[in-house]
């Protein structure tokens, strides 16, 4: 459904992405971990079309969206929910969320909200707050609710856990599960791969900008290298 | 009391067309960071597109104003699309100065075809010049006229920012312009946009300082574009409310000053009260402490 051929991202002089290969499958939950500066979160700018590459290619079935603008891949239904929420903090949880689904017909998105206050139900009794008063947990139940406004068939996940308390870390990786379940293929940037490979399909290792690892999460998990590195055993 | 009152009109009206002028300068900080210095030549062109309008095709006052707004609502998209918009990802200082440089270029264009003197608008049709008095104050139908069409722009902007799907996205944009791409929006269009909204503005100031003070050159969008900027500076750079508040309390010192008889104090006394209000509130009255992003 997703793939990306041999990418290669600069950034002025220096080259974050080092021919960068990976492919998701429709209705996959796919895991891309690895250490911080690794990569991660340009794979995913790339992806979304926020950063161009240098050479390489990005295809969303089949068809190459390489020099496709970024407001074009959201409506062929690609979703990035960036690293650290980014919610538009000064407008309300409403306005972000119909801003999510800006590129929908109104008619479609009163669908969408009852969909989004069902899975959330803490949004609704905040419609009117101002997004930058929310919680950090709230904030990225925002930002979730917000792609799924745009009725993605890829999601792109960058470090949704990032600075949850571990309860509210289990319920967001609970809520990316049902979420796939509906039917949406997911890439999911973590820094906890531990859970990240416990709801992952399959899992892609980064470090210093190129994939040194990937297989099915089970395996990948077992492998005393990646137990090492990043499950901390 | 009289006295008070008098003065009070007069710098309602004066704000008024620094809030118009204001609006652009803070809407376009508020989403590209940019201090568009060109913004007081597009009001100039404004005054100007006016009295052609009204001298030379013999157009009626409302047409004249929509003439001018439409003009300088393609002027200031012309200026974003062929100035700014291909410095996008360039230096901040870079852009200020082809800012200053699109200011000059404007001017000095100006001044090549319709030559450095002043011109007076024609007369206005009776109604407009007429004049009332309520109480001893005397009030003239110009001014009502001032005051009561920039506050239906204003009404009408602040319509278009707060409850629409377009004024949503340029909020969007001006708070987190990548965020907002990410949602499809289609960043270019809507800074676009933003350019056209508050070029409209300053295109009308122009239009009722023209009909008012009655007399234009192409050197005049210097002083009111600075008043304006100092406006939105005032409020809170980038805060629609903000320059709002800003214009009209620097319409209501800059008449107070005057009517003490310390005319020459004027735009002194302005720029005194800007520089205490930014050593009190460096983000102006109603700005926030600049928020650390992410
Ligand atoms: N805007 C930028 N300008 C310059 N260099 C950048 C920029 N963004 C990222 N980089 C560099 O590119 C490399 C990859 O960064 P990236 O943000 O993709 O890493 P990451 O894997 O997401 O890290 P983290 O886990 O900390 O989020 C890093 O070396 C980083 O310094
Ligand atoms: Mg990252």
């Amino acid at each position: 459904m997703l793939e990306i051929r041999d990418l290669n991202v600069h950034y002025g002089g220096i080259h974050a992405l080092k021919g960068i290969s990976l492919t998701v499958e429709a209705g996959e939950i796919v895991t891309l971990i690895g250490a911080n500066g690794a990569g991660k979160s340009t794979t995913l700018s790339t992806i979304s079309g926020l950063k161009k590459p240098t050479s390489g290619q990005v295809l969303v079935e089949g068809e190459d969206i390489t020099t496709m603008r970024a407001q074009a891949r959201v409506k062929m239904g690609l979703c990035q929910v960036p690293e650290g929420r980014r919610v538009f903090a000064e407008m309300t949880v409403l306005e972000n969320l119909e801003l999510g689904g800006y590129h929908r017909r109104p008619r479609e998105r009163t669908a969408d909200f009852d969909l989004v206050y069902d899975r959330f139900p803490v949004l609704a009794s905040r419609r009117r707050q101002l997004a930058g008063t929310l919680s950090g947990g709230e904030q990225q139940m925002l930002a979730i609710g917000r792609a799924m406004m745009a009725h993605p068939r890829i999601l792109l996940l960058d470090e949704p856990s990032m600075g949850l308390a571990p309860l509210l870390v289990q319920e967001i990786f609970d809520i990316i599960q049902s979420i796939n379940e509906a039917g949406t293929t997911i890439l999911l940037v973590e820094q906890n791969a531990h859970k990240a490979l416990q709801i992952a399909d399959r899992a892609y290792v980064m470090e210093t900008g190129k994939i040194v690892a990937s297989g099915p999460s089970a395996e990948l998990s077992a492998t005393d290298e990646i137990k090492r590195a990043y499950l901390g055993g | 009391m009289e006295q008070v009152f008098q003065q009070v009109i007069n710098g309602l009206s004066l704000g008024s067309i620094y809030a118009l002028i204001a609006l652009g300068y803070t809407m376009v900080y508020g989403i590209i960071k940019l201090i568009n210095f060109a913004h007081g030549d597009v009001y100039m062109v404004g005054a100007f597109v006016g009295y052609f309008s009204m001298s030379t095709f013999k157009l009626g006052f409302v047409e004249s104003l929509l003439i001018a707004m439409m003009i300088c609502t393609m002027l200031g998209v012309l200026i974003e699309r062929v100035a700014y918009r291909p410095l996008r990802n360039s230096s901040r200082i870079a852009v200020l100065i082809t800012a200053i440089g699109v200011s000059l270029l404007l001017e000095y264009t100006m001044m090549y075809f319709v030559g450095a003197g002043v011109r007076s608008y024609p007369p206005l049709p009776g109604f407009l010049n007429g004049s009332f008095t309520v109480g001893g104050v005397v009030i003239k139908n110009m001014q009502l006229v001032i005051i009561g069409v920039s506050v239906t722009l204003m009404i009408l902007l602040q319509f278009i920012v707060r409850k629409t799907k377009v004024g949503r996205a340029m909020r969007a944009v001006s708070q987190d312009a990548e965020a907002a791409r990410l949602m499809g929006i289609n960043v270019d269009n809507t800074i676009s946009l933003t350019f056209a909204l508050g070029s409209a503005l300053a295109g009308a100031a122009g239009v009722l300082v023209g009909v008012y003070y009655n007399s234009i050159n192409p050197l005049m969008g210097l002083m009111p574009g600075l008043k304006a900027f100092v406006a939105a500076v005032f409020g809170g750079i980038g805060l629609i409310p903000g320059a709002l508040i800003g214009a009209y309390m620097v319409g209501l010192l800059e008449t107070g000053v005057v009517a003490t008889g310390y005319s020459m104090f004027r735009d002194g006394v302005v720029f005194a009260v800007l520089i205490i209000i930014l050593i009190v509130k460096p983000t102006g009255l109603l700005g926030k402490n600049i928020k650390e992003k992410v």
